[in-house]
């Protein structure tokens, strides 16, 4: 009785339908063009490309399960970059010994990941103690991190790194792209997190009842400080990869992100209300759309019908998954005895 | 004292410390630049307000209804190009107050196309919109055209040369108020009667405090988002088709980027988030604060570059504290 | 199935139905004449609320017919049951928060006359007029959210008569109110009754569901169980038709001889709530605090638990301090609180009964920064075992327990932490009969055990029944102080309203 009740609620798992929407576009794609799509170099060139955006969905996964959301990633990813950048371009020009440009790099990173985590917290000192709604918070504070980006460059990129900074965007470790990596490892962590720490199981609390979290003594307002402060350092990471990759920082890279990472979560079956949201969901959310989004480049599909089918995609995953919410959600179910 | 000549809670109204921040921006601006208060820039400012002023009576709209919309930019663009491209191709010498009637015609089947999503199917309305931003825009720039339009037909450019006033003031400046700040005056007439003097805008209202309430009493609860996400979808379009005739050019990239301040200036003029509150003259304070800080921060000494930044710590600033003082009120009446 | 009354207002004959294969109710006649006044007693998923549903047009019916004024009606639906004069007051009220009350008021009238324009006036005088009609007076131009409770109920009550009803429904509509409260609300619909307005009143507290009603109807399982003239009825047959049993109730446990001091309460005051309160509790004594609603009851309850911050004042427990407005402190030393509202305050209604039990003690599994799972889960079980939670397995979420079960949930995940003092709000609030008594014994059983339980409440029997010391405040001051078996439920009445 119980088992069966287990597999048929796995089964309705949006999880689940989504690790069938990952493998129908992949066998898909590879259909229509085998010898292209499977080619080891778009495999490669894929395993590049969505880490920096899929990290930053991660950040907002996360906060998404407090029923909040997190508008400022794409502005904390890019204050933290022009930082680390100026940092490099200031004292390790491209002309540094390997050594000297190292020990800079490692302060620019340091740097870079110390601004996240303030921003993050700024961003959860004015949801946890002025009570402003996670939206406006996060808009607002967005537009500070943007504005303050804009303000160090004056608007335009900064470059001329040392070499070494390449490393996290454009090398492989054990034969894996370094951003796949450094991703697989964040969602590690945060799967392990969320359903292993009693931290993790009080943000699901918290999201399914803010108030109940409260009466029943969990510490929220430092709960959510953490949780801006996670996804503000996540974002961070997420703006050294598009750094290293782009080999530049700037204030207004990946603006496209915000968007997408809040779509990818929500299509990975996180509710946007709080309480419900698996990290390996959002991880089959990501190979969706980047198979989708490769597969549509092979096919000479412009990148604007790619918007298109992504939006379409989020929609078509919504209706779908609101029927799993609305079971969960409905006013007390029945009881018998 | 303070009830007899105002309105109870007026000190601590947002319109009011909206009103006073531009006030204190003004008197800051006349100060350091004593040209700055002149009939140019008001009519500048005012210029300014047409597009952004019509899309957040918009935005208001839905906020008020309990939603919230982010699709209303790209709504607004389609429209614009796909009426421009439309008349080009068909009829390039229709006369502009089809074009227009057109375009609000598109944005509100865009708008149709919401209200199915969250009326019939009842999915968040933030993640819909969020959806349907990316399938109008996509659908725009793949299907229709990706190219900027700048041979416009002519009556739309020529709507844009029609001026309610123009002038030269005695300094030698050129001031001009253009017909388009007439239809933003229809918009706000329009939404206030809609929302104060009919029982479907009480209706809107009363959706935003309670859902559950409203299906209780027997409001058409879908009939009326479906409403709302139309007149909204139409608004959006006659403020797309402005921004192309004003700007002289049909660029399908304009305007998607700008929802979320759009939102900020609605926010700023009180509309809470959780929707049953919200008034057209914050709204509309509230969007002339945004414009003045977005044309004139360089009067008060502050670089434009610091321009995110102000807007951000306005929004910060102009939520904040009434959450502050909401939040510290509930402490005491526990 | 019955025949149709020709002289009844509404009637429904052979009414049933089925939620996804559960009978809800199943072959229900009921019937009102107009101007009646009907109690519709039945525990917690008796069935009630789906028959109410069913007349406000909310829900269909399954089979069955329903008649108004003689006419069938095929397919109710809520504008459809207000047009015929059928208004269900909810337990919520159904207001709009933003709006005010002449809005609130007018809202119902002007939709089922189809009116498209608004004019703020006639609103106004209309709200007016119903006002009087009930004979109270509640500022029309005030927004509905800064009304307090009773209020909030008149102004629903307004709107129901300002759209003509000639039925209305009020569900439980006395949970939020004071005793006082309710004898006002008691007159207002005798007084409805007077003017012809049918009045079907929804209630599982006993004392009042006799006192108003001519008729009484009682549901259990979704079938109705008995009907007849009020008169007929006492408190002890209604038990025995809602439960099924007779459900004796006991007097409290003797108190342990020369117990000690456990928690001190010394000068607590906040502006508003309450002032200059101080008082003792001592292990195995069931401390209950009474008042009417707004005497500072609830406030203090939430101080002693640090969710209000009191301005001054002190709370000992075994002797030291306790930081003020801390529920995270308070917690860890060991008090606990079960809130009055379970649905908004006390549970995490889609997460699993072993998480909602577990919440209060994740950081006693917490193994170098993991959670011992296996552990978590034991202890969890463990708990919801000892406390009876009804349940086919233990990862359902906890929304599909009954009301009664679901305070068991809140009342393990406290215990779990074993407790010194356990504050109680309200602990059988929209429980059932049956539950009701179990979560007595629990209360007497756990001062039995040497805790020290403060129960709020304002329900009388329940107080008398379990506490060995009952506190009654007025407007925010601790007024008297009566000893165990010393009162009757009379006295504290008068007590409470003098």
């Amino acid at each position: 009785m119980t088992s069966n009740r287990k597999t048929s609620t796995w089964r309705q798992a949006p999880e689940f339908r989504l690790a069938i929407i990952a493998v129908v576009v992949f066998a898909f794609m590879g259909m229509l063009s085998p010898e292209r799509f499977l080619s080891e170099q778009n495999l490669t060139s894929m395993a590049f490309q969505f880490p920096e955006f899929a990290i930053l969905a991660l950040a907002i996964t996360l906060v998404m399960m407090t029923g909040g959301i997190d508008l400022s990633v794409v502005g904390i990813a890019n204050l933290s970059a022009v930082v680390a950048a100026l940092i490099l371009t200031e004292f390790a020009g491209p002309d540094l010994p390997m050594q000297a440009s190292l020990l800079w790099f490692g302060f620019a990173l340091g740097a870079s990941l110390l601004i996240g985590a303030v921003a993050g917290l700024l961003n959860g000192a004015l949801v946890a103690f002025l009570g402003l709604p996670p939206i406006l918070a996060t808009l607002g504070a967005g537009l500070v991190f943007t504005g303050l980006a804009i303000a160090l460059t004056g608007g335009s990129a900064v470059m001329g790194f040392p070499e070494v900074v390449a490393v996290i965007g454009n090398t492989q470790v054990l034969g894996l792209p370094t951003p796949l990596l450094i991703f697989i490892l964040l969602a590690m962590a945060l799967h392990l997190l969320m359903t292993r720490t009693a931290f993790g199981i009080r943000i699901s609390m918290f999201g399914t009842n803010p108030l109940a979290a409260l009466y029943a003594a969990v510490d929220v307002k430092g709960m959510l400080l953490k949780v801006y402060m996670l996804s503000g350092l996540f974002a961070s990471v997420a703006g050294m990869v598009i750094m290293s990759r782009a080999n530049s920082a700037k204030a207004d890279y990946g603006s496209s992100y915000l968007l997408l990472s809040v779509l990818i979560a929500v299509l990975g079956g996180v509710n946007p209300y709080g309480g419900y949201g698996r990290v390996i969901g959002v991880v089959f959310a990501v190979l969706s759309m980047q198979f989708l989004s490769s597969g549509l480049n092979m096919l000479q599909v412009s990148n604007f019908a790619r918007e298109l089918i992504w939006g379409a995609l989020l929609l078509f995953v919504m209706t779908t998954n609101t029927t799993f919410w609305n079971t969960f959600r409905l006013p007390l179910a029945r009881h018998k005895k | 004292m303070n009830g007899f000549f105002f309105p109870a809670g007026f000190f601590t109204r947002n319109e009011t410390l909206v009103a006073l921040v531009i006030l204190g921006f003004s008197c800051i601006a006349t100060v350091s630049d004593p040209n700055f208060l002149s009939i140019t820039t008001v009519s500048d400012i005012l210029r300014a307000s047409i597009v952004l002023g019509i899309l957040a009576v918009a935005a208001m709209l839905v906020l008020i209804s309990g939603g919230i919309d982010v699709s209303f930019t790209a709504v607004a663009v389609s429209a614009m190009y796909i009426t421009t491209t439309f008349t080009l191709a068909y009829w390039p010498e229709m006369p502009w107050p089809l074009i227009f009637l057109l375009s609000i015609c598109i944005g509100g089947l865009l708008g149709a196309i919401n209200g199915i999503f969250i009326a019939w199917l009842k999915l968040p309305t933030l993640i819909v919109t969020l959806g349907t931003l990316s399938v109008f825009r996509g659908f725009l720039l793949t299907f229709v055209g990706s190219q900027r339009i700048s041979a416009l037909p002519p009556d739309m450019r020529g709507f844009s040369r029609l001026m309610v006033a123009r002038g030269t003031t005695e300094g030698g400046s050129f001031y001009a108020l253009p017909l388009a700040f007439v239809a933003l005056i229809f918009v706000i007439l329009l939404t206030w009667f809609l929302l104060n003097h009919t029982v479907l805008g009480r209706t809107i209202y009363a959706l935003g405090g309670s859902v559950e309430s409203a299906r209780r009493i027997g409001i058409n609860v879908l009939r009326i988002q479906f409403f709302i996400y139309v007149y909204v979808g139409m608004l959006a379009g006659l403020a797309g088709i402005i921004h192309g005739s004003m700007s002289r050019m049909a660029d399908p990239f304009s305007l998607v980027g700008h929802e979320l301040s759009v939102i900020a200036a609605v926010v700023l003029g009180g509309a809470r988030l959780v929707g049953g509150y919200g008034t057209l003259t914050g709204t509309l304070l509230g969007v002339a604060l945004i414009v003045l800080v977005q044309n004139s921060l360089i009067v008060v000494g502050i670089p434009s570059t610091w321009q995110s930044v102000a807007i951000g710590l306005l929004i910060l600033i102009g939520t904040g504290v009434p959450a502050w003082q909401a939040k510290k009120a509930a402490a005491e009446a526990a | 199935m019955a025949l149709p009354d020709p002289g009844a207002f509404v009637s429904m004959m052979g009414v049933t139905k089925r939620y996804a294969g559960v009978t809800a109710l199943d072959n229900v006649d009921f019937r009102v004449g107009a101007g009646e006044a009907i109690c519709l007693a039945g525990e917690n998923g008796s069935g009630k609320s789906t028959l109410l549903k069913i007349l406000a047009g909310v829900e269909q019916p399954t089979e069955g017919v329903i008649q108004i004024d003689g006419l069938q009606k095929d397919q109710l639906n809520p504008r459809l049951s207000a047009a015929a004069g059928i208004m269900v007051i909810f337990q919520d009220f159904s207001l709009f928060p933003n709006l005010t009350v002449a809005e609130n008021i007018a809202f119902a009238c002007q939709l089922t006359q189809h009116q498209k324009w608004f004019h703020k006036r006639d609103a106004r005088t209309l709200a007016t007029v119903a006002l009087e009609r009930i004979g109270v007076d509640i500022p029309i131009d005030e927004r509905v959210e800064s009304l307090p409770v009773a209020h909030k109920q008149l102004v629903a009550i307004a709107r129901a008569l300002a759209s003509e009803a000639r039925l209305i429904i009020m569900d439980e509509p006395t949970t939020a109110l004071t005793e006082r409260e309710v004898r006002s609300l008691l007159r207002i619909i005798r007084m409805l009754k007077d003017d012809g307005v049918a009045v079907v009143f929804v209630s599982h507290k006993l004392a009042e569901v006799l006192e108003v009603s001519e008729r009484v109807v009682v549901l259990r399982n979704g079938c109705k169980v008995a009907e007849g003239p009020a008169e007929e009825f006492d408190t002890t047959s209604l038990t025995r038709h809602m439960t099924g049993r007779d459900v004796p109730e006991h007097p409290p446990n003797r108190l342990i001889e020369t117990p000690e001091t456990l928690m001190q309460v010394r000068n607590l005051n906040k502006e508003g709530s309450f002032h200059d309160v101080s008082f003792d509790i001592r292990k195995g004594e069931v401390l209950g605090i009474t008042g009417l609603l707004g005497s500072g009851r609830t406030s203090l309850a939430k101080a002693l638990f640090g969710l209000v911050t009191p301005d001054k004042g002190q709370i000992n427990l075994n002797g030291r301090p306790i930081p003020l407005g801390d529920p995270i402190a308070a917690a860890s030393s060991q008090i606990g609180y079960v809130p009055e509202d379970r649905l908004t305050e006390g549970l995490f209604l889609t997460q699993s009964i072993i998480r909602n039990v577990a919440i209060g003690r994740l950081d006693h599994h917490d193994k170098h920064g993991f959670l011992d799972l296996p552990a978590l889960v034991g202890d969890a079980s463990k708990w919801s075992n000892r406390f009876k939670v009804k349940t086919p397995y233990i990862e359902a979420p906890v929304q599909s327990l009954s009301g009664g079960n679901q305070q068991r949930v809140v009342l393990a995940r406290w215990l779990a932490r074993a407790p010194l003092v356990l504050i109680l709000n309200g602990p059988s609030v929209g429980v059932d009969v049956g539950s009701k008594s179990d979560i007595h014994d629990i209360i007497r059983s756990l001062a039995s055990s040497g805790l020290g339980v403060v129960v709020i409440s304002d329900d009388l029997p329940e107080l008398i029944s379990t506490c060995h010391r009952i506190l009654v405040m007025r407007l925010g001051k601790i007024i008297d102080e009566v000893g165990a078996g010393t009162v009757t439920e009379e006295e504290l009445a008068y007590k409470l309203a003098s």
